[in-house]
């Protein structure tokens, strides 16, 4: 249990009446600050990934079910996020990159996180089950399990593979779009989940690599912090060379065209020429790892994009395109 | 910081009285967007409103 969620004291209320037991100064939480705790950047990825999967599906969606289905996969994302600042909110105060967050500023407690997520994940899952399919939506709810369970409450303050394992929540999403649209999974986006979920270590240990005070002050035991910078440097370009291979699976195996082929070839090489300086690099300055943080994401978003204009609706944007 | 007067109950401050209000509208919203979402779903998919394979 986080030690915040526990009712630590804000401050917010000395020297008021509320800090009588049992009062509780009136919020001063606005929609801003509820939507911080959607984590809307993580969430725009979730919502790109499901789109992807919901689109190269070879069923047809009616429009408005599909849009449904994307608004509830978002919502559900942004119940997790909420759940998982309500849990942390504790190691939140001790990271530089965490610390503005609503809970720990205090400028939303933590009860009201709580309520917040488990509201939206109850809503976003029952909605996805009535409006679409209850297979998109029994997926769509262990995500959210899985994410602030599993990863949140037990695997990130337990073990250096905590984001490997919990990386398996973020990869789901083409999944759950792929199953919104045609009420099955399939090989093909399973290959989606596994490029995620293998690109999720040297994304998150890229920044681990120059964050790895925050997490060391914090008691994360992130990969560089438990097993040093050397074994985390290793770790990072062995799954690279694992994930520019699989980045080219669905050209290989026929599920995407020349163009995500082509993309896929180079952009993994880069992929892999940064992984390998940041195997090489020393410098506590960490270049290489920032730059491979920064280009892991443009990597995924392109993988996605390209195979969202070859495949998707059909192939209704290429050919619109050309 | 709210203030707890003799009759008058909680005093909320300018600030606190913004912010529950803009919550409030941001409420207001939602549930109206879900009505006619739900609403606009169920024209859509008419007597299939009511198939829900697994």
């Amino acid at each position: 249990m986080s030690l915040v969620s526990e009712g630590a004291d804000f401050s917010v209320t000395s020297g008021s009446v509320y800090a009588e037991p049992g009062l509780a100064e009136p919020s001063l939480a606005t929609v801003g600050d509820y939507i911080a705790l959607l984590k809307p950047r993580v969430m725009s990825l979730v919502v790109f990934t499901a789109l992807t999967g919901l689109a190269v599906a070879p069923s047809h969606i009616h429009p408005l079910i599909g849009f449904t289905a994307i608004l509830c996969i978002a919502v559900g994302a942004g119940a997790a996020g909420a759940l998982n600042m309500w849990y942390d909110a504790d190691i939140d105060a001790l990271m530089t990159r965490t610390a503005r967050r609503p809970v720990p500023m205090g400028r939303i407690q933590p009860g009201e996180a709580l309520a917040f997520g488990v509201t939206l994940a109850a809503f976003s899952v029952m909605t996805l089950g009535l409006l679409v399919n209850w297979l998109a939506a029994v997926l769509l709810a262990f995500t959210v399990f899985f994410y602030a369970v599993i990863y949140t409450a037990w695997l990130k303050r337990w073990t250096a593979q905590n984001i490997v394992i919990g990386g398996a929540a973020g990869a789901l999403p083409p999944v759950i779009g792929w199953a919104a649209a045609t009420g099955s999974v399939s090989l093909e986006p399973l290959l989606l989940f596994l490029l995620i979920f293998i690109w999720t270590p040297p994304h998150f240990w890229a920044l681990a690599l120059y964050k790895s005070d925050d997490y060391e002050r914090a008691g994360v035991p992130m990969l560089p912090v438990v097993a040093g910078e050397v074994e985390a440097r290793k770790q990072i370009l062995l799954y690279t060379l694992l994930l520019a291979p699989l980045g080219v699976a669905p050209w290989l195996l026929g599920y995407a065209g020349a163009l995500y082929g082509a993309t896929a070839i180079v952009t993994g090489a880069i992929m892999l020429a940064l992984a390998w300086q940041v195997y090489r690099e020393r410098s506590p300055e960490e270049r290489a790892g920032k730059r491979l943080f920064a280009f892991s994401i443009l990597y995924l978003f392109l993988l996605f994009a390209v195979l969202l204009i070859e495949r998707g609706w059909g192939g209704l944007l290429i050919r619109w395109a050309v | 910081m709210a203030k707890k007067t003799g009759d008058n109950g909680i005093v909320l401050t300018e600030a606190q009285k913004r912010a529950r209000r803009s919550r409030s509208i941001a409420i207001a919203v939602a549930l109206a967007a879900l009505v006619i979402l739900f609403y606009v779903i169920t024209l859509v998919k008419g007597p299939g409103v009511l198939v829900r394979p697994i």
